[in-house]
């Protein structure tokens, strides 16, 4: 009686048979980041055209800032999918931990002002502790936070929107007060990332390098959520968003996961915020407070509800759709009668047709497509797969 | 206590206000399952049209107010009929935020209608001050009060007593139960949002009063009325009018004794006291103080 010769091993050290790509034999394969030769070859491609982007010529310097919100909304709007989309606890405070990054950016790595402190640090000091205090504020409100879900949890997190406005107001010594304060410099090491730079005899503009930076940083932290998800803690994430009961039946502990999944979308937050300062360049409590707070909240929330719930590539596509859908209305405007711009005497004014159009989209991608714009490529994608026939 | 009475009585005042938004935000939640988000904007339009009937039409206050509240819940049905009715089976969080589309829309129309400008109520209190209990007290305080009060209690006598009260309390408790009684469960919510609206317009009437006036920008001050309805309770009516009235003393309170006993929290710290009280509130209660404890099974 011996066991059966092992016949599957010498195959198996291949992890796809040849021409048979979508066959995996191993476990590992089958949930590889990269699990088809055409998602290989296609994220290569668009990571590759991302890097080229800035020495085209189609890259004029406002567009490229454009784009840089863009991967800074991404890095926001993953935290908050980590949170709402994978672990189902929907959160209006986002705009606070934002806030809350932003300004812990700028006391730390910012000069001392007249009534402001500042700690002048480089921003390999600065950028973690922008996601770390947040985070770490995230880990203490979280307890809270497990404690009610659906409705109340919303109003609960908008509770922090208001919260922080105050604190953000009163706290002048961190936060510069009512007329806030400027950003930090992006300095690791003497090299600004957020200036005119030759590097071996290139000339890079100051958009280009704070471009390829932000988008750097884009795709370390995407993967790393994209491997949270996918491990133990994601599934856990995904249990709770479900059936949070019938999680904890199955041996989850509620408490443990969401709080973790606070704390981490906190610390994302957090990074987008000190990101995003310097794309304002002087932050002000009134960005991140009060009804501007509850604005950018809802904005996140369509980051991931447009892009798609609970998927990482869902939240950089929503991005670029809630930063990009501004610029477009703008350009647009001058074709449409009734918009115009503030003050224009124009029936609705930019600012408004966008907030319009936002809860619209949200409204009509909770109804007609719970799985956001991801999911309308799902569907094409499927479609063509299966091509010519329907299903 | 000569000192305290005035705080006592501002605070009862404000309370009462944000109590009488929260009962329409609870009637609507309890109907249809949905936090009203536009609730604010209602009660800036409500206050608008009181100005807009004393001062373009000529009307008496009194009769002002009533036309202001029978169009605010014309307008709250309208936006039930148009808006809300087709949600009807979606995800809550749906239908939640298309009462924040609302919100935006009848914001936008607010602007429209009111620019940046203050406008008054033409109220016949005034800054006018009465005795109470031998201290001097703001009369539209008092007014907010009795006012408040007495359109709870008729939003409350009438759906206990009443008939269609009865009906509305079915649906509340089960929209399908109450359609195979041959309730109209459509029409019980238009006439939801209709109480709903009268209310934030009353509201808005109040607000609007003494030196306050009325901007849009003032529609933020309702969103308090969120942490009242989370402090009683999502669904219970009785929870708002005590929480509202908590609400309301604690900010008084805050108002006038933070700057001395506590300096450290930052001046107007009474803005946001409603928001800490929520969040420790919550903290010991998570359905609020009267709310409904959900049973949750596998």
């Amino acid at each position: 009686m011996s066991a059966p010769p092992d016949t599957i091993e010498p195959k198996a050290a291949r992890a796809t048979l040849r021409g048979r790509p979508e066959l995996y034999t191993r476990y590992a394969a089958d949930q590889a980041l990269l699990n088809t030769n055409a998602k290989k070859f296609w994220t290569l491609a668009l990571l590759l055209a991302v890097i080229i982007l800035p020495f085209t010529p189609f890259a004029t310097r406002a567009w490229l800032g454009n784009l840089t919100v863009v991967m800074i909304y991404a890095i926001g709007g993953i935290g908050l999918n980590l949170v709402t989309g994978f672990a189902g606890q929907v959160s209006l405070g986002h705009a606070f931990f934002i806030g809350l990054g932003a300004f812990t950016a700028a006391f730390v790595g910012g000069t001392p002002g007249r009534t402001a402190g500042g700690l002048e640090l480089e921003m390999w000091i600065w950028l973690p502790l922008a996601g770390l205090v947040p985070m770490a504020v995230g880990l203490l409100v979280a307890p809270l936070a497990a404690r009610v879900r659906g409705l109340y949890l919303a109003i609960l997190t908008l509770g922090l929107v208001f919260l922080g406005e105050h604190i953000f107001r009163e706290w002048e010594f961190v936060t510069g007060g009512f007329i806030g304060r400027r950003a930090p410099e992006p300095v690791i090491a003497g090299f600004n990332f957020n200036q005119r730079q030759e590097i071996f005899g290139v000339d890079f503009e100051r958009e280009a390098i704070f471009y390829l930076f932000c988008f750097v940083l884009l795709v370390i932290l995407a993967v790393l959520a994209r491997n949270l998800a996918r491990s133990k803690s994601g599934r856990a994430f995904a249990a709770v968003r479900d059936r949070d009961v019938a999680a904890e039946v199955m041996g989850v502990p509620l408490l443990k996961t969401k709080v973790l999944a606070f704390g981490v979308s906190s610390f994302y937050a957090g990074i987008c915020g000190g990101l995003l300062a310097i794309a304002f360049g002087q932050i002000t409590p009134e960005n991140f407070g009060g009804l501007a707070g509850l604005l950018l909240s809802v904005e996140f929330l369509a980051v991931i509800l447009i892009g798609g719930v609970a998927t990482i590539s869902g939240s950089i596509i929503g991005a670029a759709f809630v930063v990009l859908l501004p610029r477009f209305v703008e350009i647009a405007s001058a074709y449409i009668p009734f918009v115009g711009g503030q003050g224009s005497g124009a029936f609705l004014t930019i600012f408004q047709v966008n907030q319009i159009l936002f809860g619209a989209l949200i409204v009509a991608f909770l109804i007609l497509e719970p799985r956001g714009l991801f999911g309308l490529w799902l569907r094409m994608r499927n479609y063509w797969k299966a091509w010519p026939f329907s299903y | 206590m000569e000192e305290l009475i005035p705080v006592i009585v501002r605070g009862l005042g404000v309370g009462s206000t944000y109590a009488l938004l929260a009962v329409g935000f609870v009637i609507i939640y309890r109907a249809t399952d949905v936090v009203n988000f536009a609730q604010p904007a209602l009660m800036i339009l409500g206050a608008y049209y009181v100005s807009f009937y004393v001062f373009n039409l000529g009307m008496p206050f009194p009769v002002a107010v009533i036309a202001s509240m029978i169009t605010m819940a014309a307008v709250a049905a309208l936006t039930e009929r148009i808006a809300l009715r087709p949600m009807v089976g979606e995800p809550p969080f749906a239908a939640a935020m298309v009462t924040f589309g609302v919100f935006v829309a009848l914001f936008i129309v607010a602007f429209r209608l009111i620019g940046t400008n203050v406008i008054v109520v033409g109220d016949p209190w005034g800054l006018e001050r009465m005795d109470f209990l031998g201290a001097r007290v703001n009369q539209v305080d008092i007014a907010k009060i009795v006012i408040s009060m007495i359109a709870i209690a008729i939003v409350g006598i009438f759906l206990k007593r009443s008939r269609v009260g009865l009906a509305m309390r079915a649906t509340a408790l089960d929209q399908e139960v109450a359609l195979a009684q041959g309730v109209n469960v459509g029409r019980m919510f238009g006439l939801s949002w209709a109480i709903s609206g009268a209310l934030a317009a009353l509201a808005g009437m109040l607000i609007g009063t003494a030196a306050g006036g009325v901007s849009p920008l003032v529609a933020f001050v309702a969103l308090k009325a969120l942490p009242v309805i989370i402090l009683g309770g999502l669904d219970s009516i009785q929870g708002s009018v005590y929480a509202g009235i908590i609400i309301g003393l604690a900010e008084s309170f805050t108002r006038t004794y933070a700057g001395t006993y506590a300096p450290w929290l930052g001046s107007n710290f009474d803005i946001v006291v409603p928001y800490a009280i929520m969040i420790v509130v919550l903290m010991v209660r998570p359905y609020g103080l009267f709310g409904t404890k959900e049973v949750v099974r596998v």
